[in-house]
């Protein structure tokens, strides 16, 4: 059949399994947005109120289902609008096809309105990007993107189309959704080494990360160290692949991790690393962290292998393959000294924190109020710590953060994207400083009544920068007391959402109880102390060894 | 861990923004490059570019892993020492008078140079090489003056009868 560029982009869509779409229009994505409105009914597309919420509406579709999120948006500022969306999604490794509209292609080069080049733009915040010239190729490049997304390490691809382009005539035939490229399986040889590794090792701690979620490697991760007795960590990347209350499991390492978690992977002889890349968040000071430590990387990406620290053995392939043949590889282990040793850590842990600390309870209460698969997303900040490291998390990608580009203002648009991919109920965890960025997404949440329960920590600060400015700074707070008068309560009835207060935990529970019977979207303004910190805390390049566990620390 | 130098080359598709691509990740991943260029092959569809950097192992390690992962990219080989030919082309400009012409004649014969241009007052001088004898080269006829100069960077090929391709 003969079909417009445009009717090709919407048919390829559909072919390709898409069932949701994120974006808003403009006047080089017209084509486009014609052919949807009257493809409706097989392909819905959810009209954000700016660019860059529909850029982490579709990123939080595909953390919360696997699937490639998509985004259209159109040229010029619709399509810069993307770029911090598509550049969170590049950091965390997060299958994302944009599609944006160009001016025609006999004006590209004349500073033509609205004319950007977005594909240099995005040259190193995408894993690769697509300029089409020819409709005869339109539909290929839009398939050829999504494999790209979805295949290897995911990642971001944008399609950059013409407004001629879009309008010019192609023959069109249905082809198959396309899959994922196979990773690599693993190589015996790797396996025997690591294998060689842990016999000899008698301290072995397994750190994994976001690859370890996106190849669903928990179940494998958990079954290697009841074997050998090693003890597990993660990276902020690797929260809900396995359950916070996993025995062997002590939660996130790193910058604000679990104590135990951090001083654990800082002892041992031989950290054996499963998709993760060893983030200067996760380690500190790279010279000194773990230096007597042998170490295992194994990830799909080889580019990671010693990129951020030497290794002793780094394995390219499927992890889960290199998991599986290592279960059967190696012998049954015990290390009493090292599980003595970590059970002192724990015990030292529990010691720990804070009393009757409003954040660690409002959060505690919602895990244990709302279903084991609800979504858990964030923004960015102290409220985003907490929760990483307070949250109780049961099953699998129900974590939903912005880990290596730390995105303020990713939380609205991404737990809006999260519940049109599961079809749930979301609880989003904000800061009044990140909401304030991208607050306008509740516009979309009240259009569509998304059922998203939104907790805002309101310390009328920005608090995590403030805890630097305290701790670093001589509490010279520049620029970070907002005090900004915003009633946030009001602010959400404006936009036709429910809206309750509350300023201790009693009034918490009430509210939240009210908020999450709510069909639509409920905003909690929950008043915290704007001195409440995030312990425990590593400085910015320091080491394992000196962590800051109280504020007389310092 | 000591810095050395190392020749690196890239078979791209040849098409239009490919370059970039490859000099927007040596940017972002702040790689510096000694020397690149870039040409046709024995394939119309593919270009070929020669990487030329000093540095530790890891960071050759990391720039042919990074450029693996780009999607224009077919293939990544390493020139090592023993195994490539490298060369070097330099077109240079050489101030004369007639005192000094029959020096930097010699000097262009020594060095199997050839001159290519011949006027008054200059002299314009070819040779290609490794990059140890183009320097000499220049190290000799710099006393004389010289106007401009411009090298092309290295080229490099494996011994042996295989294309890299089909390696």
């Amino acid at each position: 059949m003969k079909l417009s560029g445009a009717q090709i982009v919407v048919e390829t869509l559909i072919e390709q399994n898409v069932k949701t779409i994120f974006g808003y229009p403009g006047g080089t994505v017209l084509d486009i947005y014609d052919q949807l409105q009257k493809k409706s009914d097989r392909i819905t597309h959810i009209l954000t109120a700016h660019e860059q919420g529909a850029a982490h509406a579709a990123d939080g579709y595909a953390r919360a289902t696997g699937e490639v999120g998509v985004v259209l948006a159109t040229s010029g500022p619709g399509a810069t609008n993307l770029v911090t969306g598509i550049a969170t999604a590049h950091l965390d490794s997060v299958p994302l096809l944009a599609i944006t509209g160009n001016v025609a292609t006999g004006m590209i080069g004349s500073d033509a309105f609205q004319e950007i080049d977005i594909t240099g733009i995005t040259l190193p915040i995408t894993k690769h990007n697509f300029l089409v010239h020819d409709v005869k190729d339109l539909a290929d490049t839009i398939r050829e993107a999504i494999r790209i997304a979805k295949s290897g390490r995911p990642g971001p691809v944008l399609v950059d189309i013409p407004k001629d382009v879009q309008a010019a005539m192609c023959e069109f035939a249905y082809k198959a959704p396309v899959e994922r490229s196979k990773p690599e399986p693993a190589k015996d040889a790797d396996v025997d080494e690591a294998a060689k590794m842990i016999a000899e090792a008698g301290r072995p701690f397994i750190y994994f990360g976001g690859g370890a979620v996106r190849a669903g490697a928990g179940a494998l991760i958990s079954e290697l160290a009841d074997k050998i007795d090693a003890f597990i960590g993660c990276s902020m990347m690797g929260l809900s692949e396995l359950p916070t209350k996993l025995d062997r499991f002590l939660g996130m390492q790193g910058m604000h991790g679990h104590y135990a978690s951090s001083k654990a992977m800082a002892k041992s002889d031989l950290i054996i690393a499963v998709g993760v890349r060893f983030s200067d968040r996760a380690t500190g000071n790279i010279e000194r962290f773990s230096a007597g430590a042998r170490k295992i990387q194994i990830d799909i990406d080889s580019a990671e292998l010693g990129k951020n620290i030497e290794i002793t053995l780094g394995a390219s392939c499927d992890i889960c393959d290199f998991l599986r043949k290592l279960i059967d590889r190696v012998d049954y282990k015990r290390n009493p000294n090292w599980a003595a040793k970590i059970e002192k850590l724990r015990a030292q842990e529990k010691e720990q924190g804070f009393v009757d600390f409003l954040p660690e309870q409002a959060i505690k209460y919602v895990a244990s109020s709302v279903t084991p698969d609800t979504e858990i997303a964030t923004d960015v900040g102290q409220h985003q710590m907490w929760t990483a490291q307070y949250y109780d998390f049961e099953k699998k990608r129900t974590w939903i953060s912005s880990g290596g580009l730390g995105t303020m203002g990713f939380g609205m648009g991404a737990a809006i994207g999260a519940c049109f991919g599961t079809g749930k109920r979301t609880v989003l965890f904000t800061g009044d400083g990140s909401f304030g960025m991208n607050l306008t997404e509740l516009a979309t949440a009240v259009t569509y009544n998304v059922p998203v329960t939104i907790v805002l920590f309101d310390n009328g600060t920005l608090g995590m920068v403030r805890q630097l400015q305290t701790l670093f700074y001589d509490k010279n707070y520049s620029n970070t007391t907002l005090d900004r008068k915003t009633d946030f309560v009001k602010l959400a009835e404006a936009f036709g959402a429910k809206g309750f207060e509350a300023s201790d935990i009693e009034e918490f529970r009430k509210a939240f109880d009210e908020a999450y019977k709510t069909e639509g979207p409920a905003l909690i303004d929950l008043r915290i102390d704007k001195d409440a910190v995030v312990l425990p805390m590593m400085r910015p390049g320091g080491t394992f060894d000196k962590l800051i566990l109280g504020e007389e620390d310092d | 861990m000591s810095r050395s130098n190392f020749v690196i080359a890239v078979y791209v598709e040849n098409k239009y923004g490919v370059l970039t691509r490859v000099t927007s990740m040596f940017t972002r991943r702040g790689f510096n490059i000694d020397s690149l260029t870039v040409g046709e092959t024995e394939d119309p569809d593919y270009s070929r570019i020669t990487i030329s950097l000093s540095g530790e192992k890891s960071d050759r390690i990391q720039l042919v892993s990074q450029l693996k992962k780009l999607y224009n990219v077919r293939k990544v080989v390493e020139i090592t020492p023993d195994a490539g030919i490298k060369r070097e082309l330099l077109l240079i400009k050489i101030k004369t008078v007639p005192e000094t012409r029959s020096e930097i004649r010699d000097i262009t014969e020594v060095f199997k140079a050839k001159i290519i241009d011949y006027s008054a007052g200059a002299m314009c001088i070819e040779i290609t090489g490794d990059s140890n004898k183009i320097d000499a080269f220049i190290d000799n006829v710099k006393p004389f003056g010289i106007i401009e100069m411009c090298r092309t960077g290295i080229v490099a090929l494996e011994r042996g009868p295989e294309s890299m391709l089909e390696k």
